[in-house]
């Protein structure tokens, strides 16, 4: 505790945090936050969506970029190509165009297949959230399946060999050595693509999708406040980025590793 | 050629794609000139910010040090669009604060303007930390040997470091353009007519969304690819003359 606390004791800081003080005192005081108990219901339920959204596009996500990354690592060349053309198109295409190609295009197309509307999907197929969460599942899947190959291709040869020479079965040696090395070995750049993708959600707003994002524009185009929505948005996505680099470093450290100078 | 059009069922699309006013050829390469514009303003706004920032971080006070760390921890912590549009309502209050103050009454800002403040700021965070950690990079020997010789700060700048540093900042340099390139579509949800806005125009008014969509991913993808080849090139270029390292690691 001491080690966090000390550092922050220095003169300059001292003057700066109390600044920063100063500087929320007088947020706090002067700027308009009467619109916020109206609102506190919907943002609570817009910040679930948010989170619920990043939780489920990075977990299926990252499930596709591991077959992604193995096909590109060490596949063979038709399985290889497809993936690696996929992981361009993704990367060299802005998320914006992706999402509305998803929704407008799709969402144009879907109606006109004869007995879709009758289908157990068509409640699903009218609502925004599945072309949302589709469309990042899809960009994170992009972006991790060339960080995923790197990984693959980075494992100690040695640990396969020695696996191969005791007989390992090849699932088992995939599962128990291969992958958690190669997840290992990423682990900071995996975090550093989650707080990537939680910046990129606040664009599904732009198809209807109602989260924490869409909330602040709803504030400020009812109330014509513009900066507070905007200011508490920001500590909002700043805080959910700092968790999330907390849990990385955690995980990280439940690795045990040598570091240089350890 | 119109036969085979036919053939594939896209006399349609080329129709609607073509560049004579019927079609909507000619806004959807309006919108990427202006898309491009944005682009290069930003990521050169960003390298200068950059430079400054990653000098201040490196030999700096510690006030401005811990000033340059909140900016660009908040920059990188809070999504683009969020900023994008915080640092648009800024940048028009000031403008017009300041043209009021002066007598001149509000004035019309130009998107490209606005779109290049907004995004270089961003820019600027993510080169600070590619120029500082290329800088580091850069063996202190050189920059204490030109040191040694009495060579000025600004000389030593252009003469030693930023040739050095280039070999080691262009992939990240390169990654920043990219990401340059593909944020200026975010300026569509404030309205700014770049490449994306103008195909959504497009797409809406003839209801052939796949169509202008997948054309417009076309062209960011081709822009995407040139450059990607051209800083290759680039990177090349500034690496000539060091040994390759080319199976070291075994």
């Amino acid at each position: 505790m001491m080690r966090l606390i000390r550092p922050m004791l220095m003169p300059h800081r001292l003057v700066l945090i109390g600044l920063a003080v100063a500087l929320v005192v007088w947020c706090a005081l002067t700027l308009r936050w009467d619109w916020l108990p109206k609102y506190m219901p919907l943002a609570m339920e817009g910040l679930w969506r948010t989170v619920w959204l990043l939780a489920a596009s990075t977990f299926l996500g990252f499930l596709l970029a591991v077959p992604l990354g193995f096909a590109q690592a060490v596949g063979p060349w038709y399985l290889s190509t497809p993936a690696r053309v996929f992981c361009t198109l993704i990367r060299g295409t802005p998320l914006l165009l992706q999402i509305w190609l998803l929704y407008y295009g799709l969402g144009s197309v879907f109606p006109q297949i004869d007995g879709i509307r009758d289908s157990v999907l068509w409640p699903y197929l009218r609502q925004a959230w599945p072309y949302a969460l589709l469309a990042l599942t899809l960009s994170f899947a992009g972006y991790e399946g060339e960080v995923m190959r790197g990984a693959f291709a980075g494992v100690n040869r040695g640990q396969l060999e020695a696996a191969r020479s005791f007989g390992m079965p090849r699932f088992t040696l995939f599962r128990r050595i291969w992958l958690p090395q190669a997840v290992n070995n990423v682990l900071p750049t995996l975090g550093g693509e989650t707080i990537l993708q939680l910046k990129a959600t606040p664009l599904v707003a732009t198809i209807t999708v109602v989260e924490i994002f869409a909330v602040s524009s709803r504030v400020r185009q009812d109330t014509f406040v513009i900066y507070e929505p905007l200011l508490l948005l920001a500590l909002v996505y700043m805080v959910i980025a700092g968790l999330i680099a907390l849990a990385f470093r955690w995980l990280e450290n439940r690795v045990p590793t040598r570091r240089p100078g350890s | 050629m119109e036969g085979l059009l036919d053939l594939l069922g896209l006399a349609k699309s080329a129709e609607l794609l073509s560049l004579s006013p019927p079609g909507w050829g000619m806004n959807l390469l309006r919108g990427l000139g202006k898309s491009l514009q944005i682009a290069f303003g930003a990521f050169g706004f960003g390298l200068v910010i950059g430079l400054f920032g990653a000098y201040g971080k490196l030999y700096g006070g510690p006030v401005i040090r811990d000033l340059l760390a909140i900016y660009t921890t908040v920059v990188r912590a809070v999504p683009e669009l969020v900023l994008i549009l915080i640092l648009y309502f800024v940048g028009t209050d000031l403008i017009n604060r300041a043209s009021e103050a002066l007598g001149y009454g509000r004035v019309e800002i130009s998107g490209v303007a606005a779109g290049i403040w907004v995004l270089g700021v961003v820019q600027g965070a993510y080169s600070t930390e590619v120029l500082r950690g290329a800088i580091l990079a850069v063996p202190q020997g050189q920059i204490e040997a030109a040191r040694a010789f009495g060579m000025p700060p600004v000389m030593l700048m252009r003469r030693v470091t930023i040739p050095a540093m280039l070999s080691f900042a262009l992939p990240g340099l390169a990654n920043l353009w990219l990401i340059a390139t593909k944020d200026t579509a975010l300026l569509a949800v404030v309205g700014f007519s770049e490449l994306t806005l103008e195909t959504r125009q497009a797409a809406s008014s003839t209801r052939a969304y796949f169509t202008f969509f997948l054309a417009a991913g076309a062209l960011y993808l081709m822009v995407t690819l040139m450059s990607s080849a051209l800083f290759q090139l680039l990177e090349r270029r500034s690496r000539r003359g060091q040994p390759s390292l080319k199976g070291a690691g075994r």
